[in-house]
């Protein structure tokens, strides 16, 4: 099977380089534009929630910050799996990318999840909470991938055995995902993500949607910026790096 | 316009947690641009220095 010109060019730390220079200011602009446009609506513009009243504002915020953390480590699990099987140094590089900023994510939910739980549930923190415990685990994750990573000397070494700990880690996230159905938790079953229809209302749903937007762009903009570093870092000695940095056009 | 911010008197936790989002915000941007710097300067800095040695062109001979 011949695969397609555009393949193959995803392989060339060059072109990528330059995509992501040319994909960047759109994904960053749009990214931080849904995000001011959709925090002031959550804040300002939505109506406040019948039981929790103001406090529920925090709902523009949390499950999107979860949301990134899960999917910087299916990016970081696929890139890993990627790299490791056909060997392309690459998938590792994006890899690397997602692992930093997953994690900061993933605190970040943690922490205004922590918020949120005091008025209404009564309590910061509660061990043995199946969501609370899944999601910190995922940070866990995150920062045994990059303590693994920080203990081999060699670069290659580091790609492939990383790799197998993010893939194996994976599991992690559908248990993320079904711990408010298969275990008893505080936490609140989906409220969006249900084959019927979402159980808020549109008044709240469009900022809600506007806002995993946001993030969502946000997050791959901070992707391909860490990226574009990585690659720099990989191929320092390459010509291109050396036209790119005296000068030149990449 | 104060009552607004108060958020019903859950204001404390609304802009705690609106506050440290926008902080991971800020600091992922800061934290990728320096990385990036960083990158191009230690390139800029090793000049090429450890590239695999090619074979001289014709040009480079005469």
């Amino acid at each position: 099977m011949k695969l397609p010109r555009w393949f193959h060019q995803l392989g060339s730390p060059p072109y990528v380089y330059r995509l992501a220079e040319r994909l960047s200011p759109w994904l960053g602009w749009s990214g931080c534009l849904l995000i001011a446009v959709g925090a002031l609506w959550g804040l300002f513009g939505a109506p406040p929630d019948f039981r929790q009243g103001e406090v529920y504002r925090i709902i523009y915020i949390h499950p999107q910050t979860s949301y990134v953390g899960m999917m910087a480590y299916v990016v970081m699990a696929v890139a890993g799996a990627v790299g490791f099987i056909w060997r392309i140094k690459l998938a590792h590089a994006v890899a690397v990318s997602a692992a930093p900023i997953g994690a900061s994510f993933v605190l970040c939910s943690l922490i205004t999840g922590a918020i949120w739980g005091r008025p209404t549930w009564g309590t910061y923190w509660e061990w043995g909470d199946p969501r609370i415990m899944s999601q910190t685990l995922l940070l866990f994750l995150f920062l045994g991938y990059l303590a693994l990573r920080a203990s081999f000397e060699d670069r290659d070494k580091a790609d492939r055995v990383s790799a197998i700990l993010a893939v194996v880690g994976v599991v992690n996230i559908p248990i993320i995902h079904y711990s408010v159905e298969w275990w008893n938790s505080l936490h609140q079953g989906p409220s969006i993500t249900r084959l019927d229809e979402p159980a808020i209302h549109a008044s709240m749903l469009v900022p809600f949607l506007i806002m995993v937007a946001g993030f969502t762009f946000f997050f791959y903009w901070l992707l391909l910026n860490r990226l574009q570093g990585e690659i720099v870092e990989r191929e320092r000695d390459a010509r291109w790096v050396q036209e790119l940095v005296s000068g030149g056009r990449p | 316009m104060i009552e607004v911010l108060a958020m019903g008197g859950d204001g404390a936790y609304v802009w705690s947690a609106y506050g440290i989002t926008l902080a991971v915000l800020a600091g992922n941007v800061w934290a990728a641009r320096r990385r990036r710097q960083a990158a191009l300067e230690r390139a800029r800095a090793s000049g090429g220095a450890e590239r695999p040695r090619r074979r001289p062109t014709v040009r480079q001979l005469q």
